[in-house]
C-alpha cells in the first residue's frame, strides 16, 4: 500500500511521524463522503454554468423570437436520407395552425440541415461582466452559414430560449444563499456572541428578542414583504435586494440562538477560564478564543443555510412576490407553468423546477459532508 | 405546570402586538391599497367610503391606524373588514369551514407524517446500509430538497397527464368534485375527499416527513448502540423485542421535540397547497386577501397564523414534558 512506502525513507529508514493538520484532516473525511463530492461537484458545475451563462447559452435571455413561442426542446438528428452523420443535426421549423382546433403546431422543414457546431458567432454578450464577445459555447448553422434556433429545452410563450434563460436565472438563484448569509451571519455573530458570552440581563434581552423573531411566520410575512416592495414600482435590483433583506430578516434568529447556545457552552470551558485568569481582554477572547471553535459549525450552518432560502425565493418568486421580470430565477421561470392545462400543452416548462431539485440536493450533500467532516467523532 | 402554562400564554400577547404591528407597517408601505382602489371606482358609494375611512382612521397617520384596529380588536372583537366582500375580517378568513378544513388538512397531515416517518425510520435503521436503507435516505433527501410548490405542480401534471384521472371521472385540486358539493354525506363523499386530500398531505407532509424519518433512524442507530440494548440481547430477548420494546421507545421520545419545529414547515407547506390545489382554508383566503391588497384580512390572516406557531408551539412542549419524566417547568 501507499501508506507503507510512504512511511519509508529512501534509506529504509522509519520517517519521523507528522500528525496532520486540523485543515488536513477535515479535507481528508471531506474526500471520503462519496455523495458529499457528488453535491460539491454539482454545486461548482452550477456556479460554473451561471457564471459563464452567456457563453454556455446561444441566445440573449430577453431576446423575443417571434417565430417560436411554446416550441418544443428541439429534436437533433443523426441519420437522414443521406446517410448517418455523427455531428448532430437539427431542422429549422414553421408554426402552423390547425385549421379546425387552431392550436399550433410546429413542421420541421427537412430540406435543408444545420449542423450543431462548437465555438460560434452569435449575440454579443459581456463575458463575466468584463469582456465584450460574441462567441457561444454551441449553435446549429446549416453548411452556408445561415443559422437555426436551438431550443434546448424549449421556448416560452413570448420565444424566449428557455435554456438560456435557465442559466441565467441560475444566477440569482444560486446569489440568494451567500448574500443572505452575507447579512444574517455577522449580525447572529454579534447578537448571539453577546447574548452568550455576557449572560444576564443582555442574555434576558437578546433572548426575547430572538423569540419574537422566531415567532413571525415565515413564509406568509415574506409574501407580505414581497406585496409591499413589488407595488412601489422598484427598479429589479431594489426589490432583488428586498427579497435578500426580507429573508435575512426572518431567518436570522434562529442561528442567533444556536451560536448563543455554542458561546455559552464554549465560555465554560476551562482555557476561557484560564484565558481569563491570564489576563485576556474579553475582545481577545471572543476572538481568538471563543470564535475558532465556532468555525465549523459556522461553516455546515452556512451551506445547509443555502439550500433553505434557495426553496423560500424560489416559492416566492413562484407565487409572484419575489423576483420580477425582467430579472429571472429559477422559481421565476416556473411562474409560466402555474395551470395544469398549460403544463400538459408545455411540459418542458417544469424544467427549471429541476435545477432546483438538483441545487437543492447538492447543497444538502454537501452540507452533510461537510458536518461529518468537521466532526472529530464521526468516523466514517 | 398550570402556572408555567398561564405565563405561557400571557407571553403570547407582548409577541403578537410586536409582529401586528410591525406587519401593519409593511401593509402600510403597499401605495395602492383596496380603499384608494375603491375610491377610484364609480360602483362604491363615495358616502360611505368616507364613513369607512373615519371609522377605521384610514386617512389618519400610521399609528393612529394601529391604535383604532387594536382598539376595536380588544373592546369590540372586531378585526376589521374585509373591503373586497364588506363582510368582517374574522368571517372572510373562517366561513365556510374554513377553520375547519385548516385544522384537519393540518392535523391529518401531521397524523400522515408521522405515521409513515417513524416506521421507515426504525426499518431503515434496522437495516442499516442495505439497499432499501439507502434507497429511502435518497427519497429522503429528494423530498427535503424538492419545494412545495414544484412537488404539487409535477403531482397534477402526472395525475391529469399520466394518469388521466378525468377518465375515471376525478377531479384534482379542491376537496370534492363538483357533483358532491352541498351533497350530505355519504360514504361515496368520504371516498372522494380522501382522493383530493391525499395530495395536500403529500405536499405538505413530504419535506416534514423526510426531516423526521432521518432523525429517528440516526435515533435509534444510536439507542441501538446503547448498553442496556446489548444487555437486553445477552439475555436472550428475540431481536423483535429488543428493536420496539427497548430500543425504539426511548429512541422516540426526543422526536417530540420536533414536534414544535415542524410547525413552521406546516405553515408555510399548507399556504402553498391551499394555493396550488385549490384549497378552501383559510390560508386560501388570505392569499385571495394579498392578491386584493385587502389590509385587514390580510392582518387578520398573519395574526391568525402567528397564534397557530404559539399555541402549537405550547402544545408540543406541554406533549414533550408528558412523555419526558426528566422535564419539569416551574
Amino acid at each position: 500500500m501507499a501508506k507503507k512506502k510512504d512511511d519509508l525513507n529512501l534509506d529504509g529508514r522509519q520517517r519521523e511521524h507528522v500528525s496532520p493538520s486540523q485543515a488536513e484532516m477535515v479535507w481528508r473525511a471531506f474526500l471520503r463522503h462519496r455523495v458529499g463530492n457528488v453535491g460539491s461537484v454539482i454545486v461548482g458545475i452550477l456556479v460554473l454554468s451561471a457564471a459563464f451563462a452567456g457563453f454556455f447559452a446561444p441566445y440573449n435571455y430577453a431576446t423575443q423570437y417571434n417565430m417560436y413561442p411554446f416550441s418544443a426542446p428541439t429534436t437533433f438528428h443523426f441519420r437522414s436520407n443521406d446517410g448517418f452523420s455523427l455531428r448532430p443535426f437539427v431542422y429549422k421549423t414553421t408554426r402552423e395552425f390547425d385549421p379546425k382546433t387552431y392550436a399550433a403546431y410546429y413542421v420541421p422543414d427537412t430540406s435543408k440541415k444545420y449542423y450543431i457546431r462548437f465555438f460560434v458567432h452569435g449575440s454579443e454578450y459581456r463575458l463575466l461582466g468584463l469582456f465584450k464577445t460574441d462567441i457561444h459555447f454551441f449553435g446549429a448553422r446549416a453548411k452556408d452559414g445561415s443559422e437555426a434556433m436551438v431550443f434546448l429545452f424549449g421556448s416560452d410563450a413570448f420565444g424566449r430560449d428557455l435554456f438560456t434563460r435557465t442559466l441565467i436565472g441560475g444566477r440569482i438563484s444560486l446569489s440568494v444563499g451567500p448574500l443572505v448569509i452575507l447579512i444574517v451571519f455577522p449580525i447572529a455573530i454579534l447578537l448571539g456572541g453577546l447574548s452568550g458570552y455576557y449572560g444576564g440581563g443582555v442574555d434576558m434581552f437578546m433572548q426575547r428578542l430572538f423569540e419574537v423573531f422566531m415567532a413571525i411566520p415565515g413564509l406568509p410575512i415574506l409574501l407580505v414583504i414581497g406585496a409591499a416592495i413589488s407595488s412601489m414600482s422598484l427598479s429589479p435590483t431594489f426589490i432583488f435586494l428586498g427579497i435578500i433583506a426580507g429573508l435575512s430578516f426572518i431567518s436570522w434568529a434562529g442561528i442567533a440562538r444556536v451560536i448563543r447556545g455554542q458561546v455559552l457552552a464554549v465560555r465554560q470551558m476551562d482555557y476561557v477560564a484560564a484565558a481569563k485568569a491570564a489576563g485576556a481582554s474579553d475582545l481577545r477572547i471572543i476572538l481568538r478564543h471563543i470564535t475558532p471553535s465556532l468555525t465549523s459549525y459556522l461553516v455546515v450552518a452556512a451551506t445547509l443555510t443555502i439550500p433553505g432560502m434557495m426553496l423560500t425565493e424560489a416559492t416566492l418568486s413562484y407565487l409572484g412576490f419575489g423576483i420580477h421580470e425582467p430579472m429571472t430565477s429559477w422559481g421565476q421561470l416556473l411562474n409560466a407553468a402555474n395551470n395544469v392545462v398549460g403544463i400538459q400543452l408545455h411540459p418542458w416548462l417544469l424544467i427549471p423546477g429541476i435545477f432546483i431539485v438538483v441545487g437543492v440536493l447538492a447543497f444538502n450533500f454537501m452540507g452533510d459532508a461537510l458536518r461529518d467532516a468537521f466532526d472529530p467523532f464521526s468516523n466514517i | 405546570m398550570i402556572s408555567y402554562a398561564i405565563r405561557r400564554t400571557l407571553y403570547m400577547l407582548p409577541l403578537l402586538l410586536i409582529i401586528s404591528l410591525f406587519s401593519f407597517a409593511l401593509l402600510q408601505l403597499m401605495p395602492g391599497n383596496y380603499v384608494s382602489r375603491m375610491k377610484m371606482n364609480p360602483q362604491f358609494d363615495q358616502k360611505t367610503i368616507q364613513a369607512m375611512e373615519e371609522y377605521y382612521g384610514l386617512d389618519k397617520p400610521f399609528m393612529t391606524q394601529y391604535w383604532f384596529w387594536i382598539r376595536g380588536i380588544v373592546l369590540r372583537g372586531n378585526f376589521g373588514i374585509s373591503f373586497a366582500t364588506g363582510l368582517p375580517v374574522f368571517y372572510t378568513l373562517f366561513m365556510g369551514d374554513r377553520l375547519l378544513w385548516t385544522l384537519i388538512i393540518s392535523l391529518t397531515t401531521m397524523l400522515f407524517t408521522w405515521l409513515s416517518a417513524i416506521p421507515i425510520g426504525i426499518y431503515s435503521a434496522t437495516h442499516q446500509y442495505k439497499l432499501s436503507d439507502h434507497t429511502f435516505t435518497f427519497f429522503g433527501f429528494l423530498g427535503l430538497s424538492i419545494p412545495n410548490f414544484f412537488f404539487a405542480l409535477v403531482l397534477l401534471w402526472i395525475l391529469v397527464a399520466g394518469f388521466d384521472v378525468g377518465k375515471y371521472g376525478l377531479g384534482v385540486g379542491g376537496l370534492f368534485d363538483n357533483r358532491f358539493i352541498g351533497t350530505p354525506w355519504t360514504l361515496a363523499k368520504v371516498g372522494n375527499l380522501l382522493w383530493h386530500i391525499w395530495p395536500a398531505w403529500l405536499v405538505i407532509g413530504t419535506s416534514g416527513m423526510a426531516g423526521l424519518m432521518r432523525y429517528m433512524r440516526g435515533n435509534l442507530l444510536d439507542t441501538l448502540a446503547l448498553p442496556y440494548v446489548r444487555t437486553a440481547r445477552s439475555k436472550g430477548l428475540t431481536e423483535h423485542v429488543v428493536v420496539y420494546k427497548h430500543a425504539v421507545r426511548n429512541a422516540i421520545n426526543p422526536l417530540v421535540s420536533m414536534l414544535g419545529m415542524s410547525l413552521p414547515g406546516l405553515v408555510s407547506g399548507s399556504l402553498v397547497a391551499a394555493i396550488i390545489l385549490n384549497l378552501p382554508t383559510v390560508e386560501r383566503a388570505f392569499w385571495t386577501a394579498l392578491l386584493d391588497q385587502d389590509q385587514y384580512v390580510i392582518m387578520g390572516g398573519i395574526l391568525f397564523f402567528t397564534l397557530f406557531l404559539l399555541i402549537g408551539n405550547l402544545l408540543a412542549d406541554f406533549l414533550l414534558a408528558a412523555v419526558d419524566p426528566r422535564i419539569r417547568y416551574d
